[in-house]
């Protein structure tokens, strides 16, 4: 899958898609997204009629459900033709590279993919398109990264997610071993396969936990609310919080 | 039976032609770098070595000197060859005497001469040439120099022409013609018999030949 | 296995409390991972090999009908004797048909993913004639009656103590030893005695060469060339997908799967089988045969999406790449065919009402199609499978399309959608789990996400609540 983006120029004004996990559960992560686009000079616009991007249903074979919901969203974004940033490489991933598969044989292919082309990882347009510098005013803390699958393989975005941490000049990163493997959410598949899941996730926490880090950075709430379900259950004292929240404190103090 | 499996297998292979037009991506867009002769004959040894062949390149006179070397330090009791390889007059002359395996050729059928042949210690070959990309020796059996001689023995020794070395197997496919005429066996060999199946252990020698020895001949 | 009934998550439990099996698994595909980006150091001269070798997978693909007939030609006049095989059960009949013509009760086998596809040892030895898997990994798999475990490392689930009992146990006048080197020369004792007294040897094929005829093998132990040289007679058995066009797709072709296998540059040896023993050659078998296989193949062929299944080298890198596989290990998957690949090869052999679960088992993580030599769409091919699973639109190819159609979940989908696609719904709920989701009876998704999950939390105020409070401009 393309991992190179042509970014806009000159980015006045964007749309934000929330996604529905953050809207029901990460609201808090969901406004330093837009405050940190805020802060960088961009407006931002958040349409009342989105929901969730539809992945739910496409990857648990409801395609028909699934391309519904998409449509809606479409919709909800087609009064201009603003980037759309998303605070979730997953959701990003599903409406950058999903929907024109989706519907590759409808007349409205087309309009589909030009929707798609406008599709954003937050962390990634914060770094590549806005090319934001912060400074840091918190204490000294040691954090690890966690990428979801897609922010990583489907919005190549891992870079500009730890270009940005690296611009907190107290933040000490530390990698985690396997970086690269899945935690274990999936959507469906934790409750399809739970034995699986609760297997995949149980590793990662002990990756993590291993790290010595004091938090868990990520820029997807699903990871965020598998890992940190896991470890709260654990009683691992690690606090997972997304990349945007957590550079959004640091930058204020 | 299996003419009419042939014919309904063909029949739904072209039906598929009707209900799919596939996308066929372009090709040749890889290929491995083209090297000098040094080069080539350095990365061969490199990649051979690698894989714990032992390689030796010496002049066309020093060869038959080298081979002794390499047969003392063994103490081999046979040594199985094609009588009529290019080199078998020259290992007649000079594998001989005292501490020196005893010379076997390969002149009979493999029904007659199968038993005896698991049995023996060194197998030695020639080759046709080499390839510096991936470590290989090319050999294309012959009825002077039989397929099993590099692969029974407990050791393989292989005479290399420096000048037979190509960059990539792609040029050597090519330059040697092989779409051409394919022999009954071609052959790539990069090293020993190995595998790494319990444990991911590396281990040599487990059906075919322990030790690999390539002589390079300048 | 096969047609049998799998018990997939009764399989995964038994897997994942075997400590030992899985320490096993981690450490040996760790290994492999390594070893593959260690022999492919360059991403960027990686790439260009997988265009060329995905490339010359669907030119094949594209061409299959007329390359399988050039093939059968070439073959034939170079004296190869061709047959096909619809079914499994076909293609046992022949090689049984072979090994009768020729009053053999020996096989020698070389390492053949096909010929386990047709459970061929079971079938023989049920007519009498022994079939000695000689792979190494294989020979100890098959001395304790198992199945492979991965389809490149098929003993890979086993450690070297594990190894030294089968051996011990199922060998004459062998004492345990854990001593691989020790394991090994047992092996090669073995076995070496077995290539010489063969009947008949047997091997799969890598590429079948259309443009010459020639049946290509890669291997590192010499036990393929043992099968393939030794005995007076040689089968080939192939899956029809195996041909390519020309010589020319090999180097790219080649170089990725053994980078991809085994995390070579390449193997010990590259067999390139093009006739039987010419007058006057002096070994090599008499005769061989060339046995090809559709099993479901042709059916994959007409579909764009599915036919790209087809284009599998069978490297087995997506298994080694695999956070499931690499948990559950070969054996769970009860099929030939264990992993990514399996997950989207088995349910079209065998159907989705037996083995569609395998489809469950991915997070779609897609690390199997970020390694794949040949780029296989796994994930989309994995949602197709859950799609045809459910069948919604009744327009399904697969067999046993719509088996797992059912009330329930189509309406909780139903609901899924109605509640995201209007937005007045979709603010009540929200609000309505705000409200009340912290005390959503733990029962069903929610129970099974609690095993070893906090619940999930539910916020007061929704971002689009927050948006508007905060005076975000909002259309």
């Amino acid at each position: 899958m393309a991992h190179t983006f042509t970014y806009p120029r000159d980015v006045k004004t964007v749309y934000y898609f929330g996604t529905c996990l953050v809207d029901m559960s990460f609201p808090q992560a969901g406004m330093a997204g837009i405050h940190l686009l805020r802060r960088a000079g961009v407006e931002v616009v958040f349409p009342q009629e989105q929901s969730c991007c539809g992945q739910p249903a496409y990857n648990s074979g409801f395609l028909e459900e699934a391309r519904a919901v998409a449509r809606a969203q479409i919709k909800a974004f087609s009064k201009a033709d603003w980037p759309i940033v998303v605070p979730s490489g997953s959701c990003a991933g599903m409406m950058r590279h999903h929907y024109p598969e989706m519907f590759a044989n409808d007349p409205e292919y087309f309009d589909v993919r030009k929707f798609s082309e406008r599709i954003f990882e937050l962390g990634d347009f914060l770094h590549n398109a806005l090319h934001v510098q912060y400074k840091d005013k918190g204490k000294p803390v040691k954090v690890t990264w966690h990428s979801s699958c897609h922010a990583m393989r489907e919005m190549g975005a891992t870079a500009a997610a730890k270009a940005l941490i690296g611009q907190l000049s107290n933040v000490e990163l530390v990698e985690i071993e396997r970086e690269y493997e899945c935690c274990g959410f999936g959507g469906t598949f934790s409750i399809k396969q739970p034995e699986i899941s609760a297997a995949m996730v149980a590793d990662k926490v002990e990756d993590i936990r291993s790290t010595g880090a004091s938090a868990i950075l990520s820029g997807d709430c699903g990871c965020l609310m598998n890992i940190g379900g896991a470890m709260e259950r654990a009683g691992v004292p690690v606090a997972p919080r997304h990349l945007a929240e957590f550079i959004w404190e640091r930058i204020n103090g | 039976m299996s003419s009419t499996a042939r014919d309904r297998i063909f029949a739904r292979l072209h039906a598929a032609r009707t209900t799919v037009s596939p996308h066929v991506p372009q090709g040749g867009n890889w290929q491995a770098p083209m090297l000098d002769k040094a080069q080539r004959i350095e990365l061969l040894k490199t990649r051979m070595e690698t894989v714990r062949s032992e390689v030796h390149v010496v002049s066309e006179a020093e060869w038959p000197a080298k081979l002794l070397e390499v047969l003392k330090a063994r103490e081999p009791k046979t040594l199985t060859y094609g009588h009529d390889a290019w080199f078998g007059g020259t290992l007649r002359s000079k594998v001989k005497g005292k501490g020196m395996p005893k010379l076997v050729p390969y002149g009979e059928n493999v029904e007659a001469f199968r038993d005896e042949l698991f049995g023996i210690d060194v197998g030695i070959t020639s080759t046709l040439g080499g390839i510096a990309e991936n470590g290989t020796l090319i050999v294309w059996p012959t009825p002077q120099e039989p397929r099993l001689l590099s692969l029974v023995p407990t050791v393989h020794v292989a005479l290399l022409k420096a000048d037979a070395i190509y960059s990539t197997l792609a040029e050597a496919m090519r330059e040697m013609r092989w779409a051409e005429g394919m022999p009954t066996n071609a052959l790539l060999i990069s090293g020993p018999s190995k595998t790494a199946d319990i444990e991911m252990t590396l281990a040599f020698g487990v059906h075919g030949p322990k030790e690999l020895i390539v002589l390079v001949l300048e | 296995m096969g047609s049998q009934h799998l018990d997939f998550t009764a399989n995964v439990t038994e897997a994942l409390a075997d400590r030992q099996l899985r320490a096993n698994f981690k450490s040996a595909l760790t290994g492999l991972m390594k070893k593959r980006v260690a022999v492919l150091p360059d991403e960027a001269e990686r790439e260009r090999m997988r265009d060329d070798a995905e490339a010359a997978k669907r030119n094949a693909l594209a061409k299959l009908p007329e390359l399988l007939e050039r093939l059968e030609r070439k073959c034939t006049e170079n004296g190869i004797i061709v047959h096909w095989a619809e079914t499994t059960a076909e293609a046992n009949e022949i090689i049984l048909g072979i090994m009768r013509s020729h009053d053999a009760t020996k096989l020698v086998k070389g390492k053949s993913m096909v010929s386990e596809e047709m459970h061929l040892n079971h079938f023989l030895e049920t007519h009498g004639i022994e079939a000695l898997e000689t792979d190494l990994g294989e020979f100890i798999i098959q001395l304790n009656h198992e199945p492979p475990s991965h389809i490149i490392v098929p003993a890979v689930h086993k450690n070297r103590q594990q190894v030294g009992r089968i051996f011990a146990d199922n060998l004459e006048g062998i004492p345990y030893t854990d001593v691989v080197e020790e394991l090994n020369a047992i092996a090669r004792r073995t076995l070496r005695e077995k290539f010489r007294t063969g009947h008949v040897g047997l091997s799969g094929v890598n590429f079948a060469v259309a443009e010459t005829g020639t049946l290509v093998l890669v291997e590192n132990e010499g036990n393929g060339r043992m099968c393939t040289t030794v005995p007076p007679v040689h089968v080939a058995v192939m899956g029809l997908e195996k041909v390519v066009e020309s010589l020319s797709d090999l180097p790219p072709l080649l170089r990725l799967l053994t980078a991809s296998a085994t995390g070579q540059l390449v193997t010990t040896y590259v067999n390139c089988i093009t006739s039987p023993r010419k007058e006057g050659e002096r070994d090599g078998p008499k005769e061989i045969h060339l046995v090809i296989l559709d099993n479901g193949r042709s059916k994959m062929l007409a579909d764009a999406q599915l036919r790209r299944t087809l284009q599998c080298i069978r490297c087995g890198t997506c298994l080694n790449h695999c956070p499931v596989y690499i948990r559950i290990g070969g054996h769970a998957y009860g099929s030939v065919y264990p992993g990514p690949i399996g997950k989207i090869l088995t349910p079209q052999i065998d159907g989705l009402a037996d083995k569609g679960v395998l489809a469950t088992a991915s997070s779609l993580c897609n690390a199997c199609e970020e390694v794949c030599p040949v780029r296989i769409p796994i994930p989309g091919i994995i949602r197709r499978m859950r799609t045809e699973a459910y069948d919604e639109k009744g327009d399904g190819v697969v067999k046993g399309h719509g088996a797992k159609k059912n009330l329930l979940e189509t309406l909780v989908w139903k609901g899924w959608e109605l509640t995201y696609r209007i937005p007045a719904l979709n603010r009540f709920v929200v609000s309505m789990l705000g409200k009340f989701g912290d005390r959503l009876p733990n029962v069903g998704p929610l129970k099974a996400w609690t095993s070893v999950r906090t619940a999930p939390r539910f916020a007061p105020k929704s971002l689009h609540q927050l948006v508007k409070e905060e005076g975000i401009r909002h259309e």
